[in-house]
């Protein structure tokens, strides 16, 4: 048992909190694609990728602290999708024509965590972003090369959600039969363990920016910050945003080795604990970080109402949560979970 | 990151399964509950054989390292064993060693190891809780060079002091001086002349005690810690006891129950439990929920284990998993309706019992050993660095008294 951070998770969250900090907008008004050129500079979209196809070469332990920092700029772009998907590709199909791409961000990959149904992948996260996307479609996982629709619909959290027809394009197939359905079932552990570690990042965010605002905003001629109202609706997170984390990591290290809990869990359930935890505690940090801003948490130009609606729609873009509570209710049952 | 068991972490925690699976009898196990002093003599003195005693005292040359020592506990929580002697003990023994003096330490210290001498602890006062530092029971020299001194006063929630040989005493020493710098601990023979118990039972099973020390005289060699520096004396057994003393997995035990049964149970309508989906959902919820707390109680060792000392990080823990435990009691209790309500021995009783133990004793581990409103202030004022919402200290002694959270 370490938890610290080993040397590769310290760099890489070093080098992405000084990179990402900072960040223009999402919505690109500063200067067009400017979001994209930043991760392109620090080399993130290919970290997923093996270093002797172009990429950074790292493990689930260091794609979870990246997942979180990005998680904590808020950038709206399909990270955690790409990472997944360059994954299963560069595991499943390493001479993809479009790897190379994926490796730079000039090609930008995604994955659909639910199961296509009638040749369509329904709402993909990143959908309306990415030309690669990773789904599986009856009983192959393939991939699916095609430029994305110019528009998403309208939603929640202004998240490039878009459905995808899987017959367009060019399609390869990356696993068939058993090994299609083990290969997304992997797939769809590793995009829990890191949206779980996305959604920590904004949790943490909405609780130093709370933290921040509440030191500084007086009323009553003192800081609200010293009402105790205030600091036990606050202290509420600290412990569950560190546990969310620290159990984000502890599905990273047993998905990376084919490793159980000593507490008797496996990676998937361990996948599926740290999504559940982590939608619940990014919610209600973004919901108090909200509340204690008062009238400027709904402000549309403040932070707060941002990561509140993106606290959401990480967790849900890939599909109801009551999923993977019944699969993780099934193995719990079942005795397989300690 | 990395999570496996640390090899001898669980070496001992397979141990202590072994030795618990042989010496925890239903004999014990219906003593605890018949007396509801969680401690039982017989099975202290096997651990103290075994070494773990002394093992456990912290900064003892031998001792368990922090996972060690969780390890221990866990097993000991998990098993139900009645472990509050050894973990009061212990938390006592860490503050003797560091801050009593040597004739004190020579003295009973070797008894601790050998299983023969348990403490309890007397802090809080019928007056005083969660603001300890108020306490007002007195102590005062009975000369000049104060060779002794001479103790009055009330203190409340002395658990296991029925069954201990020694309390580790928080009395006021300096009634004008401000609260925190008044306070002197003493260790008191719970035999001495002037001390009296009386039993305060509690809806958790637990029997807890008042105290009484009426002109009760020890030697000042029985002084811990310097005179008026009793409240760094309490920082030292706080942080031992915030460490990995156990605490984290009463919620862990009770899920274990609860599935155990329900996987063997069907509900009015004869549908196994196990097919009803708020069931399935209330147990899926409360084993990610005991993960969380098994973590962060890994992740105070670790800190403990690496040189820190994880005082916040301990109150997140306790936060966390007593709000956790209740959490899972009250939903469990819920679904399992009126056989939830039916105690332990009780034919048809839901999880043999578990579900209205859990139910009586989880409102208990929210409060003791430091409320959750403690908790969080902790946390607000010492992790997030908020400003201290409530009045510092004035002086606590005489008749005017320290204020109230």
């Amino acid at each position: 048992m370490d938890l610290a951070l080993d040397i590769d998770q310290e760099s890489a969250r070093e080098l992405l909190r000084r990179g990402l900090g900072g960040l223009p907008r999402p919505d690109g008004s500063d200067r067009p694609g400017g979001v994209l050129r930043r991760l392109d500079e620090l080399g993130v979209w290919g970290m997923a990728i093996p270093e002797d196809l172009g990429g950074g070469g790292a493990g689930l332990g260091v794609l979870v602290v990246a997942a979180e920092e990005a998680g904590r700029a808020v950038l709206g772009e399909p990270l955690v999708e790409h990472l997944v998907a360059t994954r299963a590709l560069a595991g499943h199909d390493p001479s993809h024509p479009e790897l190379t791409g994926c490796a730079t961000g000039a090609t930008i990959a995604t994955f659909a965590p639910c199961p296509a149904t009638g040749g369509i992948a329904a709402l993909v996260p990143g959908g309306a972003r990415a030309k690669v996307v990773v789904a599986l479609d009856d009983d192959a996982l393939v991939a699916v090369t095609a430029p994305p629709p110019e528009a998403a619909p309208a939603s929640h959290a202004d998240l490039p959600l878009a459905d995808r027809r899987l017959g367009d394009g060019s399609r390869r197939v990356l696993a068939e039969a058993r090994s299609a359905e083990a290969a997304h079932a992997t797939a769809v552990a590793e995009w829990r363990t890191l949206t779980a570690a996305a959604l920590v990042g904004v949790a943490d965010r909405a609780l130093e920016v709370a933290v921040a605002y509440v030191k500084e905003r007086h009323q009553f001629g003192v800081p609200v910050g010293s009402f105790q109202a205030v600091q036990h609706g606050l202290a509420e997170l600290p412990g569950s945003i560190d546990g969310a984390r620290l159990l984000a990591h502890e599905a990273a290290w047993a998905l990376d080795g084919a490793s159980r809990s000593v507490t008797g869990a496996d990676g998937a359930a361990l996948a599926a604990m740290a999504l559940l935890f982590a939608a619940d505690v990014a919610s209600s940090a973004t919901a108090a970080c909200v509340q204690y801003h008062g009238g400027y948490g709904y402000a549309e130009e403040h932070e707060a109402q941002r990561l509140y609606r993106h606290a959401r729609g990480t967790a849900l873009g890939g599909g109801g949560l009551d999923a993977v509570l019944d699969e993780l209710a099934a193995a719990v049952v079942a005795g397989e979970v300690g | 990151m990395e999570f496996s068991a640390n090899p001898a972490a669980a070496r001992l925690a397979a141990e202590v399964r072994a030795f618990l699976g042989e010496h925890l009898t239903d004999e014990v196990r219906a003593e605890m509950r018949r007396t509801g002093t969680f401690h039982h003599a017989g099975l202290h003195r096997a651990m103290a054989e075994r070494g773990w005693v002394e093992a456990a005292i912290p900064g003892a040359p031998g001792g368990h390292d922090p996972f060690e020592l969780a390890a221990v506990f866990a097993e000991l929580e998990l098993a139900e064993a009645p472990y509050h002697g050894l973990a009061t003990t212990m938390i006592v023994a860490g503050v003797l060693s560091r801050c009593a003096s040597p004739s004190l330490r020579d003295s009973v210290l070797p008894r601790i190891v050998a299983g023969e001498v348990i403490v309890s602890l007397g802090y809080s006062e019928p007056d005083s809780g969660s603001d300890v530092a108020a306490a007002r029971t007195r102590a005062e020299p009975v000369d000049e060079a104060a060779t002794a001194w001479r103790i009055n006063g009330q203190k409340m929630w002395t658990s296991l002091a029925n069954v201990a040989q020694y309390v580790l005493l928080l009395t006021r020493t300096d009634p004008d001086a401000p609260k925190h710098r008044g306070l002197t601990m003493f260790l008191v023979p719970l035999d001495a002349d002037g001390v009296s118990i009386q039993p305060v039972r509690t809806m958790g099973d637990e029997r807890t005690n008042a105290t009484f020390y009426d002109d009760v005289v020890v030697g000042d060699d029985h002084r811990v810690g310097g005179v008026h520096e009793g409240w760094s004396v309490m920082a030292v057994a706080l942080a031992f006891e915030r460490g990995v003393v156990g605490g984290a997995l009463e919620s862990t035990a009770l899920y274990h129950h609860v599935r155990r049964w329900a996987s063997a149970s069907a509900g009015p309508d004869g549908r196994p439990l196990l097919d009803r989906p708020a069931w399935r959902e209330a147990l899926a919820r409360a084993r990610i929920d005991n993960e969380v707390s098994w973590l962060l109680s890994q992740r105070s060792a670790w800190m403990a284990a690496s040189g820190g000392l994880p005082s916040v990080e301990g109150s997140m823990v306790k936060l966390f998993a007593t709000g956790a435990y209740q959490r899972a009691a009250n939903r469990f209790a819920e679904l399992a309706g009126p056989s939830g309500l039916l105690r332990d021995g009780e034919p048809g009783a839901a999880a043999g019992g578990a579900v209205d133990r859990s139910l009586r004793h989880a409102p208990v581990t929210t409060i003791y050993g430091g409320t959750s409103e403690i908790q969080r202030n902790n946390i607000a004022e010492r992790h997030l660095g908020l400003p201290r919402a409530r009045p510092s200290s004035a002086p606590a002694g005489g008749r005017s008294g320290g204020r109230q959270e």
